[in-house]
């Protein structure tokens, strides 16, 4: 992947001199457009009140002040509820690692018995799966509820981790089909011959070569579990609440003196987990992003 | 070591029959190869042998044993793949005792079985490095490596050298012959290259559109090919079809060829063919190979009565280097001889050539098969 | 919001899952015969139950006349009528318009400037890469937090404009019925206009040199190759993005409820926050599920000839 101008020699002279400034300059500013709410945010879960009062939106503090973050991890009220974040933050790691884990244990397999040992039909049940991804959850929120009434899961973690094991199976399937299609057919019938079955194949050749997309699925189901907020406000209740439901109940308080402060240090510890992720492992997040839209 | 049967084997996709009913008998350690352009179904007949297709009808067997419902596995036989489809992950030692692996061998059993055969293949020290790690000629020995530690009855051979560069190629075509020869194993060798047909079988089998058009060992399928197509897929420059009529001069059976408004060449056969009676007079092919045509030596011509001599202009002239590719004008139709660097021949002008008629094959225009 | 890139032809599994060789299997051979539609099959039923079932479900609800509680009486399409009767379903969908157009106009716009401007060898591509794509890695609750701040008229911008010493400054959008929705479109393209320029520069990357080499070598300049050859060669990705960014605006709901809430009054709403408001906290069960099946069918509307185009033209290895 070079880029496409590489191909051709460099413009020399003063007007190029000037159109390439030009092209940083624009870069620059769109860096700062795209990184104007996260300075934010940080700047300000730093500062103490008076100095939000006093100061201006982009100031950076002046005395660095953790308060608002210990604040918000351990006494802020979510309703009723002044344990801070905390534990709605444990919440989201009880819901995320179980769903992230079964979720992309059933994509391998899937995607493994949809490419490697394909059946009648096997293209249209991959269709009607890759298919539910793109319909809006809004048509499933309501029977979902019932649903998990039934089940005696409503409101519980549980129910919660079946939500998004199911609705991650697209996604999940779908990156380890992409993947194992191109990885030779031949490889399953040699091992077929050499005596290995199904699931010996799955184990001892198909998964240690799944490495690359393993990460892409892991990445990309925790940030969306993480991230969710319309499942968890829809099926979560009281102390079952996934720490962006806790946010947002804290942000939209309306009582007493709006701690600005404690807000954004709480919106960085809700979007931290991911933000870390993407920070370490960006390119896996990016290549889940972009698998498969485009072509070639 | 073993024989191998397949008696009328059948392969249907859907409505689409893929294999036609193929009979195909091999003695043991024979070496067979498939040949044909790609479609033609060899690989669906070799994967069925194998067990990674099923038989739609039909039956094959190992030594007598029916094997249509066995598994792979059980079937004692090992396979090389086109793509040599070493397992990424593994090293090229675990890669050749996989199979060994699988059933359960000790480790130590694993150990020396490989050893022998890294030996044997004089890959001893790739033994550690993954298959990413090997150069192309490398993974295809690797490849051989894993069916040869088996010890299987039948060893199954698909493309096996088509992803090697040209020299490599031909070397390995050579090293797969020695192994053979020491060895004595059973082979079933897919290619669509009439140069490793005809260099390693011991019988070739070409297929066309599901059917074996021909069976039998390299040099008879070269000089007796049984239809047009057969005589068309093996020999290069491939074979000369020239248009005449089946004809009688005398008491000898000819064919004449004639040209635009000239006088019709009359061309003696060396041997009559079968039912001469019924296709006198008719319009039949004459097959001959271009090394059959060759420049006009009088002291060979006259000790053999099967050399006719004939003048024809010279249109293009190809040297090779061993031999000159040399397109001729006979009778209106272009022909295709092959002559020494030596004989000294001029584009344009006429010159002598003789055709060895012993040599000739006739074919029925309609059918296409060898009369 | 992918699309499988692989042959849709009928190769050959390895080895024919499905075989006709002799009935007289046991359990255990049986077992392994089928073992793949055996894997399958949970997950499958899982997505026919809970995506399939679920809309059916729905369906129904929206033809009965449910209020707090489903109820399985089929009174017709009375849901769609009342719906369309309510004067705060049609703020939310010319808002969906509103939004919707400008949400994929300037993130698409945005997001290929960027990705040519970043294909210049840019030093520090990668970081800037990396700064224009982070907002996708984070929930819309955590950044609107941010942005509800940055726009809150007393306390953000507009304040930040006014002590520099420009008094008159105003920056209310976020307050005023009118500009709300507009406020939404600021946040939403900040969000998804980075993932556009991901997709273009992958393509652009993907765009053959020797067909740019060639285009020099005829004479034409750097913006004629870009705007005339290369913008043209990676058209397949405008229409996946513009899918992308289509049903990402039809589901559009954490965005909304962070900013906006709605507000004012309901004057930010989209169809996302009008189904949930009837739903869950107006006991309008079936009108709800009628607004969701108004939003069903438009994603469908938009995705379903977009992947048959791509499973039918599917060629790709």
């Amino acid at each position: 992947m070079s880029s496409l101008t590489s191909a051709l020699p460099p413009a020399e002279g003063m007007g190029p001199r000037v159109a390439r400034w030009g092209l940083y300059l624009i870069l620059l500013l769109f860096a700062a457009y795209y990184l104007l709410p996260l300075v934010v945010m940080v700047s300000t879960s730093f500062k103490s009140l008076d100095e939000i009062r006093t100061g201006s939106l982009l100031s950076l503090p002046r005395d660095i002040s953790t308060d608002a973050w210990t604040y918000a991890w351990t006494r802020a009220c979510i309703g009723a509820d002044c344990r801070g974040m905390a534990p709605y933050f444990m919440n989201s790691l009880v819901i995320v690692v179980p769903a992230v884990i079964i979720s992309t244990l059933f994509g391998a397999l899937n995607g493994y018995a949809l490419t490697k040992w394909r059946f009648r039909g096997a293209n249209v049940i991959f269709a009607m799966i890759l298919f539910g991804s793109f319909l809006p959850s809004q048509v499933m929120l309501l029977p979902m509820a019932q649903t998990l009434g039934f089940l005696g899961l409503a409101g519980s973690a549980a129910g919660l981790i079946l939500v998004h094991v199911v609705y991650g199976l697209a996604f999940t399937t779908l990156f380890f089909r992409n993947y194992y299609v191109s990885i030779p057919d031949d490889l399953v019938k040699a091992a077929t011959i050499d005596g290995a079955g199904f699931f010996q194949i799955f184990t001892k050749i198909m998964v240690p070569l799944s490495l690359p997309i393993m990460v892409v699925t892991i990445i990309w189901q925790f940030t969306q579990i993480w991230n969710d907020f319309l499942f968890g406000a829809s099926f979560a209740a009281g102390g079952a609440q996934p720490v962006t439901v806790a946010l947002n109940n804290l942000v939209n308080t309306t009582t007493g003196v709006k701690q600005y402060n404690v807000d954004m240090a709480a919106a960085m510890i809700a979007g931290l987990p991911t933000l870390v992720v993407y920070a370490l492992a960006g390119k896996y997040f990016i290549r889940g992003l972009t698998a498969g839209s485009v072509k070639g | 070591m073993a024989t191998l049967t397949i008696n009328n084997v059948r392969k249907q996709y859907g409505n689409v029959e893929i294999l036609k009913g193929i009979d195909l008998s091999l003695t043991d350690g024979e070496f067979l190869v498939l040949l044909g352009p790609s479609g033609c179904g060899k690989s669906t007949l070799l994967n069925m042998i194998a067990g990674l297709e099923t038989i739609s009808a039909g039956e094959i067997r190992i030594d007598q044993r029916v094997i249509n419902g066995v598994h792979p596995k059980d079937r004692d036989i090992a396979m090389v793949f086109q793509s040599y489809a070493l397992y990424p992950n593994m090293t090229v030692a675990r890669n050749i005792g996989f199979s060994l692996e699988m059933r359960g061998q000790s480790k130590a059993d694993r150990d020396s079985a490989v050893q022998r055969v890294a030996k044997l293949l004089q890959i001893e020290h790739l033994l550690d490095r993954k298959p990413a790690q090997l150069s192309g000629g490398q993974r295809q020995r690797v490849a051989m490596g894993r069916a040869l530690v088996r010890d299987p009855k039948v060893f199954l051979f698909d493309e096996p050298l088509s992803n090697l560069d040209a020299k490599l190629r031909v070397d390995m075509r050579t090293e797969i012959k020695k192994l053979h020869q020491r060895l004595g194993t059973t082979v079933v060798y897919v290619t669509h290259d009439q140069i490793e047909a005809m260099t390693l079988a011991s019988r070739i089998a070409i297929m066309k559109e599901g059917i074996v058009q021909q069976f039998a060992p390299p040099q008879e399928v070269y000089e007796r090919p049984a239809n047009m197509y057969v005589a068309s897929f093996i020999g290069s420059p491939t074979m000369n079809f020239i248009r005449g009529t089946l004809a009688a001069e005398g008491d000898r059976l000819g064919v004449g060829l004639r040209s635009d408004g000239g006088p019709t060449r009359f061309l003696p056969l060396h041997e009559a063919p079968a039912q001469a009676d019924r296709w006198l007079g008719q319009e039949v092919i004459l097959g001959i190979r271009p090394e059959a045509i060759t420049c006009y030596d009088p002291t060979v011509a006259a000790g053999n009565p099967a050399l006719v001599k004939v003048g024809c202009p010279v249109n293009v002239l190809e040297p090779t280097g061993a031999d000159t590719i040399t397109y001729i004008q006979l009778c209106g139709q272009e022909v295709v001889a092959r002559i020494k660097p030596s004989d000294r021949m001029v584009e344009g002008e006429n010159a002598d050539f003789m055709i060895d008629m012993s040599r000739a094959n006739l074919f029925d225009p309609k059918s296409e098969q060898r009369i | 919001m992918t699309v499988p890139s692989s042959s849709y032809k009928a190769t050959a599994a390895p080895i024919a899952a499905d075989t006709d060789a002799p009935a007289r299997a046991s359990l255990g051979e049986l077992a392994q015969r089928h073992l793949s539609k055996l894997v399958v099959a949970p997950s499958f039923a899982a997505i026919l139950v809970f995506v399939y079932g679920f809309i059916l479900w729905t369906v129904y609800i929206s033809f009965t006349n449910s209020r707090m509680l489903p109820s399985y009486d089929l009174v017709g399409a009375e849901a769609y009528e009342k719906l369309w009767r309510i004067d705060r379903w049609y703020v939310a969908i010319e808002n969906l318009l509103i939004f919707g157009g400008l949400f994929i106009g300037v993130s698409l716009a945005i997001g290929i400037v960027l990705a040519v401007l970043l294909d210049q060898r840019i030093r520090g591509e990668g970081v800037l890469r990396t700064i224009y794509l982070y907002p996708m890695a984070l929930s819309f609750i955590v950044t609107g937090t941010a942005w509800k701040w940055i726009l809150n008229p007393t306390i953000g911008i507009q304040e930040f404009v006014r002590d520099l010493g420009f008094p008159n400054f105003t920056f209310d959008w976020i307050v005023q019925q009118d500009t709300a929705v507009y406020t939404l479109v600021i946040a939403a393209v900040w969000q998804s206009s980075g993932f556009v320029m991901a997709l273009f520069l992958a393509a652009l990357r993907g765009v053959d040199q020797e067909i740019i080499k060639a285009a020099y070598l005829d004479g034409a300049s750097l913006p004629r190759i870009y705007w005339g050859i290369v913008l043209p060669s990676v058209r397949p990705v405008f229409m996946s993005a513009f899918v992308i960014l289509a049903h990402l605006a039809v589901k559009s709901y954490d965005l909304v409820v962070a900013l906006t809430g709605g507000g004012p009054g309901y004057a930010s709403d989209l169809p996302a926050t009008f189904m949930y408001e009837m739903t869950f906290r107006r006991n309008q069960i079936s009108i709800g599920s009628a607004s969701a099946m108004m939003m069903l069918a438009t994603v469908v509307a938009i995705i379903v000839p977009y992947l048959y185009s791509e499973l039918k033209g599917g060629k790709r290895v």
